[in-house]
């Protein structure tokens, strides 16, 4: 369960966050939305300790994220899987160890390693591509390597933020499909997205900020913005 | 722990061979660096030749009296060998001293002539001494004046040295001082041109960092790679630079033996090769591995 209760967030006398109470439930699909600058990719960054808020509470399960301590970060961020819009691949490793990575850091042994990197890559459609180097690859590729880094280490959430903001439409709605399937096997599911075709196709809950304030928070909501 | 460690390596090995230009720049810079940190290591045995060199030119000569017994003479030779400062006591007596008079006269006739016609010897006995270093003298002539048989000395050539030897000091001391803050400061800009370029590599790795601390690595996972990179770079320096350094010194040596004809760098070099590794290993190892180990601090946070 994630909950944000009454967040602010402040950069010097700006406001980017004001009085955010939003509880996301396991399983869920969460489609936020909003104009730049609403705040969604600083409510992401305080849900991963990226940020800290200036006031209020942020809960990732057992976690209390605002009081972890720097080194405790990283055993939270292994329990979420992140997808960023420019894919954010690790240049100097395959596709295969750059999915590899995601549980190595969890210190995973090799041999499960062997066994699951295969497995995801399979499922996101890159079987035959493990062996290539991000710049060998087209961008919906890199982002479903992305998306199989986020996965391989089964989290309990994956945020994807603008995931398809660099993708031409067919690679779009692959990514979005794959973003289904992997919420249908019971992922919590976060996606900050302007795309308005894509929110109103999913059929789900979505969540509007507006000037740092969610102004909007339906069940199989659509994408409206004031 | 051990997986955690051997993954460390490993990225770090990777890392270093596919960033290409990046980790090749990054050792260029040490491989300057290090040649600079050798020359200096060499300007150093220069140096120290040239003053041992030229304090090795440096003795005092105490006089006695035609009177004074042989084994008296010998009993102060004796005593002023057990000095620690004392390099090396000779004994000149007064006939040997005249045999060297004749050998440095023998195409004078005059002088030949004078001294076949006298009587007797009228050389002295002598002690000619060499202390290790040139500020030595003064507490070894200061000993040979408070003496119980200072009464036997005809004299010593100390006081007519005295300015000599201290402005020989003075030079001693500020060569040495020099060498030292010349060499600091130059070990400390070529320190902080690795950091930088350090700095510069890690800085275009940033993205890199970012991606490995969202996916939950820890501050070693992120760290340990690049200090392995940093410490790869600066052994493959060491090997280049040294590999560099040979035929340098191979060249500059005959110059250098016009300056100091007892000082072959060359040969310093290589008898020292071990040593000169070593020292350029701490240097390459500590600064690749701590550069990269402060480079990366500032990511680090959140």
């Amino acid at each position: 369960m994630i909950a944000f209760q009454n967040v602010y967030k402040q950069y010097g006398k700006m406001s980017v966050l004001e009085d955010v109470n939003l509880r996301i439930n396991p399983g869920e699909f969460v489609s936020l939305v909003g104009r730049s600058g609403a705040g969604k990719s600083t409510l992401i960054k305080l849900l991963i300790g990226e940020e800290k808020p200036t006031r209020g509470r942020v809960f990732f399960g057992q976690y209390e994220v605002n009081k972890l301590r720097d080194k405790e970060l990283p055993t939270l961020r292994r329990h979420i899987g992140i997808v960023f819009q420019d894919f954010r691949l690790l240049p100097n490793k395959t596709a295969y160890e750059n999915v590899a990575f995601a549980l190595e850091v969890a210190g995973r042994l090799q041999g499960e390693i062997n066994e699951l990197v295969p497995q995801v890559l399979d499922m996101v459609g890159l079987g035959d591509r493990g062996k290539n180097f991000p710049h060998e690859l087209s961008g919906g590729e890199k982002q479903r390597v992305a998306i199989a880094r986020s996965m391989v280490h089964r989290p309990e959430v994956i945020i994807a933020d603008e995931p398809t903001g660099n993708l031409d439409p067919i690679h779009t709605w692959e990514i979005i499909a794959l973003l289904q399937k992997i919420n249908q096997l019971g992922t919590t599911l976060i996606l900050a997205t302007h795309d308005k075709d894509v929110v109103n196709s999913l059929d789900k809950r979505v969540v509007t900020l507006d000037q740092g304030r969610v102004i909007r928070d339906e069940e199989k909501g659509k994408y409206i913005l004031v | 722990m051990f997986t955690v460690f051997s993954r460390i390596i490993n990225y770090g090995l990777n890392g270093f061979w596919r960033n290409g230009w990046p980790s090749a720049a990054t050792v260029a810079m040490m491989v300057l660096s290090l040649i600079v940190s050798m020359g200096l290591i060499l300007f150093n045995v220069f140096t120290s030749s040239a003053v041992d060199s030229i304090q090795d030119k440096i003795d005092i000569a105490v006089y006695f009296k035609t009177s004074t017994p042989e084994d008296e003479i010998l009993r102060v030779k004796q005593s002023l060998e057990s000095f620690p400062e004392v390099k090396e006591v000779e004994y000149i007596s007064s006939a040997q001293a005249l045999e060297i008079f004749r050998e440095r006269h023998k195409d004078d006739v005059t002088i030949r002539q004078a001294v076949d016609e006298l009587n007797s010897n009228p050389l002295q006995a002598a002690l000619n001494i060499k202390a290790h270093r040139a500020d030595q003298y003064e507490k070894i002539d200061e000993y040979l004046k408070n003496t119980s048989i200072s009464q036997s000395f005809a004299g010593t050539t100390y006081f007519r040295n005295k300015d000599v030897i201290n402005r020989l000091i003075t030079i001693i001391t500020n060569v040495n001082r020099g060498g030292f803050v010349l060499t600091l400061m130059l070990a400390l800009l070529a320190g902080l041109v690795v950091l930088n370029t350090v700095r510069l590599a890690i800085y275009s790795n940033r993205e890199e960092i970012f991606v490995m601390r969202s996916v939950g690595a820890s501050n070693a996972l992120v760290r340990g790679p690049y200090v392995v990179e940093g410490v790869v770079s600066g052994i493959l320096a060491v090997v280049l630079s040294v590999l560099i350094s040979a035929p340098m010194v191979y060249i500059a040596n005959p110059f250098f033996k016009v300056l100091i004809p007892e000082l072959d760098l060359f040969r310093y070099f290589y008898t020292h090769i071990i040593l000169l590794i070593g020292y350029q290993l701490i240097f390459g190892v500590v600064i690749g591995g701590l550069s990269s180990f402060i480079a990366v601090r500032r990511y680090l946070k959140n």
